[in-house]
């Protein structure tokens, strides 16, 4: 149906209200639970309830048309996928498989119990804890979700759901209720940040656009999340597009913007359909299009794909993309919002920014202020991945410190290893270390340790990782994403990728680790975007709380985390080798001397780790080793 | 993996994906993803074709076929394998993701299978990483991988 107004929209939503579902089952089809095959399971039951008629459940389906299955998007933990939770009861059950479904649909369903071996549990000094409420696991219990409120319960695809939870109030109220100033005031005094990243008040980037003067405006969603470790945007894009849409227009109105476009990465196809979807509801629905809410303000919007560039994710290379060229950054000034996409004033957000405009409006300024701290107010979503035990997607207060993060969210170090270090804000963040798990996650504190909040990955490593491969591996990475446009960042990231490939392999010297420092300073002062400005963060932090490990790489030769292969040590067992001298004939720089009767030995200055000999021996007489800091 | 035959039929094609996105202020984009998903590539024929049609030097065609990832500028197989190497799949061991999918499919990254099938990629991050090493192919994520369920994976396509 078309809302003209808001009393009608507000109508539907209390009779929607007043149908409320209560026996449900949400099955969690993000894009990680569907990667560890929950579309089979969805589907199973959705077979075995239409087969075996449930009394309770069918008699739903009659009364409206809503399927007690429900398809959701991401619940969050994604390490447990697929995932399972049972309504009314909030029962969450962990990597369902379908031959499960038969027994929690005879047993919850139909009998209200629960199946003991499919819940949360952790084992204490030998005693299993069980949690099978998904309100009680430790993983949610710190948890507070503005934006993914929806995210994990309610069908993406289905606008009614959406509305259900009073979808499109926020902006039906600011066309009825507000002008485009009021808008702004609300969401200035809300303190909301921009969550890509830097941070920036979204209240004011808003005001520089409504003030510059322009026939056309425009409002961009930024979701091209290209960080490595994140996926915040792309589960919300997934899980509750109509938020984003919502988001949208309002910034819309309040900047003075008749167009939109969303901005999604060629590797979210996901994404990209069920906003299209969402697209299509929403108009259809009257929240796009001419004259929403019988209101003068008319507002559309495109989704564009991208092609795979992570520079795109920069907001002038993005506009670039959208205009059909290369993705290639532009100066600035000038700034999108008085010349951006083509030449016109533009605003880019956030898509998380966007999801959580709408929330603002709804429940207040100070509402939301109630949340985090003074300088960081609300919420931040996070990514959590790596050698963490709970790896999936969270929210939670801004001003939680990294260690109730890592330990009490995301249940510490898988197998119980020693936490090393974390990796904040992907390969534009920096690397923080024990002495920094009390640190308060919100824009200021991580600043001042050299890091940044970034779109919020999270890459927890443990022990088993050296940290000096680790900065190699990221500058790998920016080395080869670099457009190229400017010198800085195309040279300075191919320089410091060469130094940090010459510490790795054992090669380097002391005053290679100062020239390193020295050129990572001046691709972060001199690169004109925001990924040459970042690219040095994991090597200036890494030097700076890792110091240490660098001069083992160059001093001793030593990797203290078994990694670098170079730091290794060929031998061969005298006693074990029977001279057969396969060893010999395999090595590539011929380091390796022996003859019948006598055993082989390896010339450790010649030999070049590659391991020939290792795989070669017939007996099992070649032993690695790992050079020591006590080595000779 | 053969090289499309460029004819008739295909400047057709190429003209109505034209057409759909004629709308669009500045469509070359839209244009070559158009292409690209039908015909898996860009054929230097054909974005010469483009160049023409858009009233675009060849130049800058070529310029944006070959800056973004997505884009193949020689023909690829049936099923586009994405292997992601970034952070949080290369904590938990990809480089040994992509060996075994290497000595499984006998290619190198960049390569396409002898049966034209599988084309090998090493991708920027597909923001699966909680449930890392992960691949994608063509538009389908596949995540936790090990030797075994590699295997099964691509017992799937064949």
């Amino acid at each position: 149906m078309q809302f003209r107004s808001k009393e009608e929209l507000e109508t539907h939503i209390q009779r929607l209200k007043s149908q409320s579902v209560t026996t449900q089952v949400l099955v969690c089809i993000g894009l990680g639970c569907l990667a560890k095959g929950a579309q089979p399971v969805y589907n199973r039951f959705v077979e075995v309830i239409e087969k075996e008629k449930i009394s309770a459940v069918v008699s739903q389906l009659s009364e409206n048309s809503r399927h007690p299955v429900v398809g959701t998007g991401c619940m969050g933990l994604c390490e447990a996928g697929p995932l399972v939770r049972m309504e009314p009861q909030g029962i969450l059950y962990l990597r369902v498989t379908p031959e499960d479904v038969e027994k929690i649909v005879e047993k919850t369903l139909k009998n209200g119990e629960i199946v003991e071996e499919l819940v949360y549990q952790e084992t204490h000094h030998e005693e299993v804890l069980k949690w099978p409420l998904m309100k009680d696991v430790p993983f949610y219990r710190k948890q507070i979700k503005i934006v993914l409120r929806n995210c994990g319960s309610i069908d993406p695809e289905n606008l009614d759901d959406y509305l259900r939870n009073d979808g499109y109030v926020a902006l039906a109220r600011v066309l009825t209720e507000m002008n485009p100033d009021d808008v702004i005031g609300e969401i200035l005094k809300s303190g909301l940040r921009g969550r890509g990243g830097s941070g920036f008040p979204t209240g004011r980037k808003w005001q520089f656009a409504r003030v510059s003067k322009s026939d056309k405006k425009y409002i961009i969603c930024n979701g091209d999340e290209g960080d490595p470790g994140a996926f915040m945007n792309r589960s919300v894009m997934e899980g509750d597009p109509h938020s984003v849409i919502e988001g949208l227009a309002i910034a819309g109105y309040a900047i003075g913007a008749q167009e939109g476009y969303v901005y999604v990465r060629a590797e979210y196809p996901l994404a990209v359909k069920r906003l299209k979807k969402a697209i299509q509801d929403a108009r259809e629905a009257g929240f796009l299009g001419q004259n929403i809410f019988g209101t003068p303000f008319s507002f559309d919007l495109k989704i564009k794909e991208g092609a795979g560039a992570f520079v795109c994710g920069e907001e002038t290379a993005l506009m670039a993309s959208i205009e059909g060229k290369r993705g290639m950054p532009n100066p600035r000034p000038p700034f999108p919002a008085h010349k951006g996409l083509w030449g016109k004033p533009t605003v880019l957000n956030n898509v998380e920014t966007l999801a959580t405009v709408p929330a603002i409006i709804l429940k207040g300024a100070n509402w939301f202020r109630s949340f985090g701290t003074v300088s960081s107010p609300g919420t931040k979503t996070f990514a959590l991945s790596g050698k963490i035990r709970n790896t999936g997607l969270v929210e939670v207060p801004m001003g939680i410190t990294l260690r109730e993060l890592i330990f009490d969210v995301g249940g510490g170090i898988q197998n119980d290893r020693e936490f090393k270090a974390i990796l904040i804000g992907g390969p534009s963040g920096g690397c923080l270390a024990k002495q920094h798990l009390d640190l308060t996650v919100d824009y200021d504190s991580l600043c001042a340790a050299g890091a940044i909040m970034g779109s919020g990955g999270l890459v927890t490593l443990d022990e088993d990782i050296c940290i000096v491969e680790q900065a190699h591996f990221f500058l790998h990475f920016t080395q080869s994403e670099s457009c190229g446009k400017c010198v800085p960042c195309r040279e300075g990231t191919k320089h410091m990728l060469n130094m940090l490939q010459k510490i790795v392999d054992g090669r380097a010297k002391p005053e290679d680790l100062e020239l390193l420092a020295e050129t990572a300073d001046v691709v972060k002062d001199a690169s004109l975007c925001g990924l040459g400005k970042t690219a040095s963060n994991p090597v200036l932090t890494t030097l700076r709380y890792f110091k240490d490990e660098y001069l083992d790489h160059v001093l001793n030769k030593v990797c203290v985390a078994h990694v670098c292969q170079a730091m290794k040590i060929y031998r061969i067992d005298s006693e074990k080798c029977r001279t057969c001298g396969k060893c010999a004939r395999v090595c590539p720089v011929k380091c390796i001397s022996g003859r019948p009767k006598v055993p082989y030995v390896i010339d450790q200055e010649q030999c070049i780790k590659c391991g020939s000999c290792f795989e070669a021996c017939p007996f099992d007489a070649v032993m690695v080793d790992w050079r020591s800091k006590n080595h000779e | 993996m053969n090289a499309l035959k460029v004819d008739e039929e295909v400047y057709r094609e190429v003209e109505s994906i034209i057409l759909a996105n004629r709308d669009e202020k500045t469509p070359l984009l839209s244009v070559l993803q158009g292409i690209s998903q039908v015909y898996g590539y860009l054929p230097r024929d054909v974005m010469e074709y483009v160049s023409r049609k858009l009233n675009i030097p060849s130049s800058k065609v070529f310029g944006v076929a070959t800056f973004y990832s997505f884009f193949e500028t020689r023909p690829v197989g049936k099923y586009m394998i994405r292997i992601c190497q970034n952070a949080p799949c290369h904590v938990l061991g990809a480089s040994n993701i992509l060996r075994i999918l290497k000595k499984e499919l006998n290619i190198k990254e960049g390569e396409t299978t002898k049966d034209g099938k599988f084309t090998l990629e090493v991708t920027s991050c597909l923001g699966v990483c909680g449930v890392a090493p992960a691949m994608m192919i063509n538009e389908t994520t596949y995540g936790n991988l090990n030797e075994e369920r590699i295997r099964e994976v691509l017992a799937l396509y064949q």
